[in-house]
């Protein structure tokens, strides 16, 4: 009695060590190594007379499971619940990251007054800015004019459409080198603004999430009427703002002739160095430069990781779930087969094949589920749009993004998932005793 | 009552099976207590803190625009309110970005209409009278270990001093805690004077980020706001004045549709857990048939049989589910602890545990509906004879 206990408490452990050990291979692994090993297990059905009998067994266990619908639909339904979720989160990190990320270059920096974090917080009084823009490692356009724009970042609140509440919108006040500056920048509908008037363009993000920003309709801004003359598409972050004149967005909101940051065009990736020393050891300048790739990417990189730590642990608990749901299915498929099994062991059929197929079920019930979820929020939320609270206390219209990278870290789980909830039973099928698995009713 | 010992053992006919189940009930509903806490924390975030009594003014714009310090006679000349005072945003860092915590500038009034805020009358005094003077909130001194007479440095991201330096430094002469134990997470602030902000700073001299006014009577609080509006229309720095409540409500909304995405995650956890434990269910009276016809043999009615699997699979969730969320009380109180308000939480309370509960009993009746009505409509006969 006691030794067979510790048996059983023995092969326990050896047991989570080959679970423990098996998940490790499955998450670390590229996906060229678990094609590699599908491969191998291939052959080895084809190939070998075990595989021939694991493959044998395993059809016969695949053929009953429309006897066993119920149960079976528990793994896949739950694993698709894990992975739905898991993939619905990281595709709005992953598109909250992009939609930022995007709008930087390393040929492009931004300079903001010393110590402000974002736009917002900056002001950049006229001859600061002059001094900036006229540093030798920014490029010239062809009239020998050196390509910066004085940017102003203003908010202003407008009714969202999906909730009818006021959120704050972005306006950003650009200079007129801004477009040789964004080159991306297309304009979509309307046309740009006049310089010198009370007009603005309206970004692709903003026009959709915010409602009031149809082409020709007016904006009151500080009891000025401001008019909607064209939309934009920038690809990135900017999708989400108003554009107008700086000159007269600062007379407007009575900013005089400050700004808040100069974005330059530099002559070169390698010039940002120079160009950054340049402006630290000038006396009359107290302001920071970065590029603007590592401007934006500190902009996303506290909520995307949010989000990211949000999605995992949400999905970990769901799997925690998943597993023991599948643990119950295995196990019952398990027991109706155990005479089965045992005939099969008495006829001379080894263990490995039964541990195989029982795996081998689990993990295609598993992908199934994967599947399915994928596929459920790939077609719900890909390209989804929502906006939320950004850095300038301002909403960032974004996507979700349901890239192969997120979708097959959601299969990578579902088969996690099929693993351990397969293993066990698995295993428990192997060490059936064959006398008294035959004698079951 | 008297059937319990009866439906704990029939629920443990199968200990392994039983066990599996009851854990993935618990983890649905740890994450039941986890969400829902975050949720209502956002929620309350609207709904706490704020008196009804309270109005906030702010640029009509944007609350992000300053509104000139001239208002403030204005309002307090209009009928029906009985106090006014007025802050402003500093937005300054303590060391590194990552220690963010609130700060402002406030009028030496402020306390006066916070009294959620606890400041004892000799710290008052002390910050009235010290210029470069600051208290803080206690849950922030313990995290920082601030004593009183520290000084604190903060760096500026807003609002240089006359000559550009970025570096403001005050001095800690009070420390304050909220007397409602639910606010304890809203203590996280730094308030110092207003006086020696506007006096230091490079420029946005004479202007205010917001007005607090207190009205004499809550049903005045609409007519008030209407009239402090009124003040600047047609200005070039018009004015939106809402009850704080509202404002606060405003400003989580903007965040997203907390209440949308919890809802959805929980929706996919529940569908899927009904359809986990309903198939438990199922086996479990499946299996029993013959035990379930020997009941009714001798003497059990339709009825108490149906009675006792639907006891069967509520006690079932229920037990999984209680253990589930006392587990997401202890993480939430553990989140909290170590890194304090960086994640909105409330605690796991009585309206989380009747919402969880509630939950319980109607999954467990929907799970035990369809096997327990196979269980109510048996043949004695058929049932004993294994058909």
């Amino acid at each position: 009695m006691r030794e067979s206990r510790l048996r059983r408490f023995g092969s326990l452990i050896a047991s989570l060590i080959i679970a423990a050990v098996a998940l490790a291979l499955l998450v670390l692994s590229p996906w060229w190594l678990l094609l590699a090993v599908l491969l191998l297990a291939v052959l080895w059905t084809l190939a070998t007379r075990i595989g021939h009998q694991a493959w044998s067994v395993t059809e016969v266990g695949l053929a009953t499971i429309p006897q066993r619908l119920g149960a079976s639909s528990v793994v896949v339904v739950g694993i698709a619940g894990v992975v739905a979720v898991l993939v619905a989160l990281l595709a709005m990190a992953a598109g909250f990251e992009a939609a930022l990320q995007q709008g930087g270059t390393d040929d492009t920096a931004i300079v903001l007054r010393a110590g402000s974090q974002t736009e917002i917080n900056s002001v950049l009084d006229h001859d600061s800015a002059n001094l900036v823009a006229q540093a030798p490692q920014v490029l010239r356009d062809a009239h020998g004019q050196p390509i910066a724009s004085p940017e102003l970042v203003l908010v202003a609140s407008l009714p969202k459409k999906s909730s009818g509440l006021d959120a704050n919108v972005e306006i950003r006040g650009i200079g007129e080198r801004a477009w040789s500056l964004r080159p991306n920048v297309r304009i979509i509908a309307g046309r740009k603004f006049g310089l010198g008037l009370r007009e603005m363009i309206v970004g692709k993000g903003a026009r959709e999430q915010f409602a009031g920003l149809e082409l020709g309709s007016t904006l009151n801004l500080n009891g000025q009427t401001w008019t909607v003359v064209g939309a934009f598409d920038s690809g990135d972050a900017h999708n989400s703002e108003l554009w107008a004149d700086t000159d007269v967005m600062a007379a407007t909101y009575r900013r005089g002739s400050s700004t808040a940051a100069v974005t330059v065009r530099l002559t070169g990736a390698d010039a940002f160095d120079a160009f950054k020393a340049a402006l630290a050891s000038d006396p009359r300048l107290t302001v920071d430069a970065k590029t603007t790739r590592s401007y934006y990417t500190d902009q996303s990189a506290a909520l995307s990781k949010l989000i990211r730590i949000l999605g995992i642990t949400i999905a970990s608990i769901m799997a925690i779930g998943a597993v023991f749901g599948a643990l119950n299915t295995m196990y019952a498929a398990v027991a109706t087969r155990s005479r089965e099994i045992a005939t099969l062991r008495a006829i001379g059929f080894r263990a490995l094949p039964v541990i195989f197929s029982v795996l081998l079920e689990t993990m295609l019930l598993a992908l199934a589920g994967g599947l399915l979820g994928a596929a459920l929020t790939w077609v719900i939320f890909n390209h989804y749009t929502v906006s939320t609270l950004g850095q300038n206390f301002t909403q960032v219209v974004f996507a979700f993004q349901v890239s192969p990278p997120v979708l097959w870290t959601g299969l990578k789980w579902a088969l996690a998932i099929g693993l351990i909830g397969g293993l066990f039973p698995a295993l428990r099928a192997a060490r059936l005793p064959v006398t008294a698995g035959l004698r079951e009713l | 009552m008297k059937y319990l010992r009866l439906i704990w053992s029939a629920m443990f006919r199968r200990k392994t099976r039983t066990i599996f189940t009851l854990l993935s009930v618990l983890a649905a509903f740890l994450l039941f207590g986890l969400l829902d806490s975050v949720r209502s924390a956002f929620a309350n975030a609207a709904s706490s803190i704020a008196g009804v009594d309270r109005l906030v003014t702010v640029s009509k714009i944007s609350f992000t625009l300053s509104l000139p310090k001239s208002l403030l006679s204005g309002i307090e000349a209009l009928p029906g309110v009985a106090k006014v005072t007025y802050a402003n945003w500093f937005g300054g860092i303590y060391q590194d970005p990552k220690n963010f915590f609130a700060n402002e500038a406030v009028a030496d009034n402020f306390f006066d209409l916070y009294p959620e805020w606890q400041l004892s009358p000799a710290e008052r005094t002390a910050f009235r009278n010290t210029r470069t003077g600051a208290v803080v909130g206690e849950g922030l001194a313990k995290k920082f270990n601030w004593k009183l007479g520290d000084k604190i440095p903060l760096q500026a991201t807003i609002f240089p001093q006359k000559g550009g330096a970025n570096a403001w430094t005050f001095d800690l002469v009070g420390i304050f805690r909220a007397t409602n134990p639910k606010l304890k997470a809203e203590e996280s602030v730094l308030f110092f004077n207003w006086d020696y902000f506007d006096e230091a700073r490079a420029f946005g001299n004479g202007t205010v980020g917001w007005y607090i006014t207190q009205v004499s009577d809550r049903k005045l609080a609409q007519q008030v706001a209407s009239a402090v509006d009124a003040l600047s229309t047609n200005s070039d720095h018009e004015t939106k004045t809402q009850t704080e409540q509202a404002f606060n409500a405003a400003f989580v909304s903007q965040y997203g549709d907390i209440g949308l995405i919890v809802g959805s995650i929980m929706g996919a956890v529940f569908f899927t857990l009904i359809l986990l434990t309903g198939n438990t269910m199922a086996q479990a009276v499946r299996e029993r048939i013959p035990e379930l016809a020997v009941l009714k043999t001798i003497g059990f009615s339709n009825q108490s049989v149906l009675g006792l699997l639907l006891a069967e699979s509520v006690l079932l969730v229920l037990l999984g589910g209680a253990i589930g969320l006392v587990l997401s009380g202890l993480v939430v109180d553990a989140v909290r602890a170590a890194v304090g308000t960086a994640v909105p939480m409330t605690r796991v309370g009585a309206s989380i545990w009747l919402r969880g509960l509630g939950l319980m009993v109607l999954i467990g009746l929907i799970v035990g509906a369809l096997p327990a009505r196979r269980g109510m409509r048996l043949r004695i006969v058929d049932a004993l004879a294994g058909r």
